[in-house]
């Protein structure tokens, strides 16, 4: 049943909004969905044992901690985008009705990917995610966000044809230890996991990591996120950014944690620190001096993602530390989206260099750009300095050179954004002051999400963080 | 009845390399759905060489390759060439005769690594394994090299079919895996990939991707 209102539920709503020309209808056919999807996400957090239905729904705290996640920001997202389609957006051309239908399909299979652990299943699920969001970011019918839609469509298509390959070798892998097959669920395939052909799970799991790593966006992998971003419509960025991320990386940790129940995790969590570093040292590169402020989000949420998997391939505390920042990433990339598309609509341009005199035309939007850039940038006390400690801290102890190393390009990444969004607040702009009032939905969103990224920072509730840890549990941590 | 198995996956190794050296796209696209028309045919001869899978699944992932793979999108596509109005590869990045020579390489590499990655139980045929390796690689030469948005879903095509004989091995096992990545092919090849192209040769007036190339840093 309650699997029914995650996955089936916003499915079945999308169908008829496809048929619904009605954009108001639509709107409220957007919001009882996100509302009911909260509230089971909500009722599942009340059973502590997890859940498990059939062969196709099983739900651990893992799991959980992704859905809610996804929940929580497809709702905010939801809320941010009733201005955007009630009065439409800078005069080009749109196509509002495939929106909302897509973007219900969309939270439908990302709340597949977090509640399914048969792993053709969940390939399925991520493959399906990527076609319900490429009509979203070609959603400005123009030449460059078709650009990047086509890119976005090839890349990680022939990413996730990868991610089958991956599942197949974990299949072909598993045929070594017993007579009866194991099937592709997680549970079965982790019991056989230590009889496993090592050399097919290797192979795998470096597949898994490539397809589903395209998706997650680690360099060198990444190149079709920042055009992504940058075109798709600020929420569909702010999702893309903060829950389908996610998604993917969820999928590399249930290839993981077979990884872990076969006793040889170390060959997995050296290349996990690898593509880690990596991925945060090509962001940093193209951060610093970058010209266009939603590039330079997408490039930050590369930076991210290559935290989190640094943190989860170091083990120890550092699995709870990414975990930890997986949320705190989440929120806050998702409020940066929100005020992005506040500036995009006041100034109708993504270029850093014609935006000036930010606080002065958008008073609350300005400040809650430069409270959630200290807060991305890892200063006290909000909640990506506790996770980036953590993770400092554990690589300081066990790898005192990848330690320095990763703080490093931590410091550069953050100078790097400051650099280029401090100008953009300060100063007079030169364009005729248009005068709109900021409308109090586009303000909102992104205001709730500082809040909750400092107070994750402040005062971190035991139910979450237990669940963090429970989480962390599950991956050697 | 092995060796019917092993004439088709010659035959698929052989598209490869026809597909590679042509630049005429309307034969890439015909030699892809020959390709389509043999990996559809695999899965039956298996069976009739002992190689057991349920009945059901066996007409399902038959019957399914034969009509995506080899028939609805060979003629998407080929609609998609007479509405672009594109007859040939322009400009390949990797000339013919290179690519040529780099697909023969790539079908020795891909023996190699059979001879590294030994199936933990044998594989229905020996060619099996060697040629989803020639055809994955030789997929990713397609997108590397060709220019053409057409061309690329070519490649994306050969990379899919590659994966689909090695979901073969699996075929007893897990025929639900083989069969969602067949239905998803559908998906990606139609539903998207054929709209994309659509909108792509309406907005450019071509679809050289070439000019698909105005983000970057």
């Amino acid at each position: 049943m309650v699997f029914a209102v995650l996955v089936a539920f916003p499915a079945l709503l999308g169908l008829v909004a496809l048929y619904t020309r009605n954009v108001r209808v639509a709107l409220t056919l957007l919001l009882v969905g996100a509302g009911m999807h909260l509230l089971a996400t909500g009722w599942l957090w009340t059973i502590p044992g997890g859940l498990e239905l059939s062969w196709m729904f099983k739900l651990d705290v893992l799991g959980l901690l992704f859905l809610t996640l996804t929940s929580i920001l497809f709702l905010a997202a939801s809320l941010y985008s009733i201005p955007y389609l009630m009065h439409g957006t800078h005069g080009e051309q749109a196509a509002p009705h495939r929106f909302i239908p897509c973007l219900l399909w969309f939270l439908s299979c990302m709340s597949l990917v977090a509640t399914t652990q048969h792993l053709a299943l969940m390939w399925a699920a991520v493959e399906g995610t990527t076609l319900a969001s490429a009509p979203l970011v070609y959603f400005y019918r123009r030449k460059s966000a078709l650009e990047a839609a086509w890119k976005y469509l090839l890349l990680c298509s022939v990413g996730i044809a990868l991610a089958l390959l991956g599942t197949f070798f974990l299949g072909i892998a598993a045929t070594a230890s017993s007579q009866t097959h194991a099937g592709l669920s997680l549970s079965s395939l982790m019991s056989v996991a230590p009889t496993m052909a090592k050399p097919w799970l290797k192979a795998a799991f470096v597949l898994a990591l490539v397809g589903y790593g395209t998706k997650m966006g680690l360099a060198p992998m990444h190149t079709w996120l920042p055009d992504t971003h940058s075109q798709a419509p600020s929420p569909v960025s702010a999702l893309l950014s903060g829950a389908l991320l996610n998604c993917a990386f969820l999928a590399i940790l249930r290839f993981y944690q077979i990884c872990i129940a076969s006793g040889d995790a170390a060959f997995a969590r050296t290349l996990l620190i690898t593509m880690g570093i990596i991925s945060i040292a090509v962001a940093c590169a193209f951060m610093v001096r970058q010209r266009d402020y939603k590039r330079l989000f997408a490039y930050s949420s590369i930076e991210n993602m290559g935290i989190m998997a640094v943190g989860v391939g170091l083990g120890g505390m550092a699995v709870y530390g990414a975990m930890f920042h997986a949320v705190s990433h989440s929120v806050c990339k998702a409020g940066l989206f929100f005020v992005a598309g506040n500036v995009l609509r006041e100034f109708g341009t993504t270029r850093v260099s014609e935006v000036r005199g930010l606080t002065q035309r958008l008073p609350v939007s300005g400040v809650l750009l430069t409270i959630l850039m200290l807060a991305i940038g890892g200063t006290p006390p909000f909640g990506p300095f506790w996770s980036e400690f953590i993770i400092f801290q554990t690589a300081i102890g066990s790898h005192p050179w990848l330690g320095i190393v990763f703080v490093t390009l931590l410091a550069i990444a953050f100078l790097g954004m400051g650099g280029v969004l401090l100008p953009m607040l300060q100063g007079s702009s030169s364009s005729p002051i248009q005068n709109r009032k900021e409308s109090t939905l586009s303000v909102v969103t992104p205001l709730a999400m500082a809040c909750g990224v400092l107070a994750l920072g402040v005062y971190l509730p035991p139910v979450l963080s237990d669940l963090l840890h429970r989480a962390a549990g599950l991956l050697g941590g | 009845m092995k060796d019917y198995a092993d004439l088709l996956l010659l035959l698929v190794a052989v598209s490869n390399l026809y597909i590679v050296a042509t630049s005429r796209l309307n034969s890439c696209v015909r030699a892809s759905a020959i390709q389509g028309a043999a990996l559809a045919l695999l899965p039956l001869v298996l069976w009739t060489s002992g190689f057991n899978v349920q009945l059901f699944h066996l007409a399902v992932i038959c019957a399914g390759t034969l009509a995506i793979k080899a028939i609805v999108i060979p003629i998407l596509v080929s609609r998609a060439i007479r509405e672009a109005n594109v007859r040939r590869e322009v400009d390949p990045s990797v000339s013919l005769h290179s690519s040529v020579l780099l697909a023969g390489l790539l079908m020795g590499i891909s023996f190699w690594m059979s001879t590294v990655l030994v199936l933990p139980r044998p594989a229905p045929t020996m060619l099996l394994v060697p040629v989803a390796f020639a055809t994955l690689l030789t997929g990713f030469l397609v997108l590397i090299s060709r220019r053409q948005a057409i061309t690329h879903v070519i490649g994306y095509l050969l990379i899919e079919n590659g994966v689909f004989i090695f979901g073969q091995t699996l075929a007893r096992e897990v025929p639900f895996a083989v069969e969602l990545g067949i239905l998803l092919d559908l998906l990606v090849g139609i539903f998207v990939m054929g709209i994309a192209i659509n909108h792509i040769s309406r907005e450019f007036d071509h679809i050289d991707t070439e000019l698909l190339s105005t983000l970057k840093d």
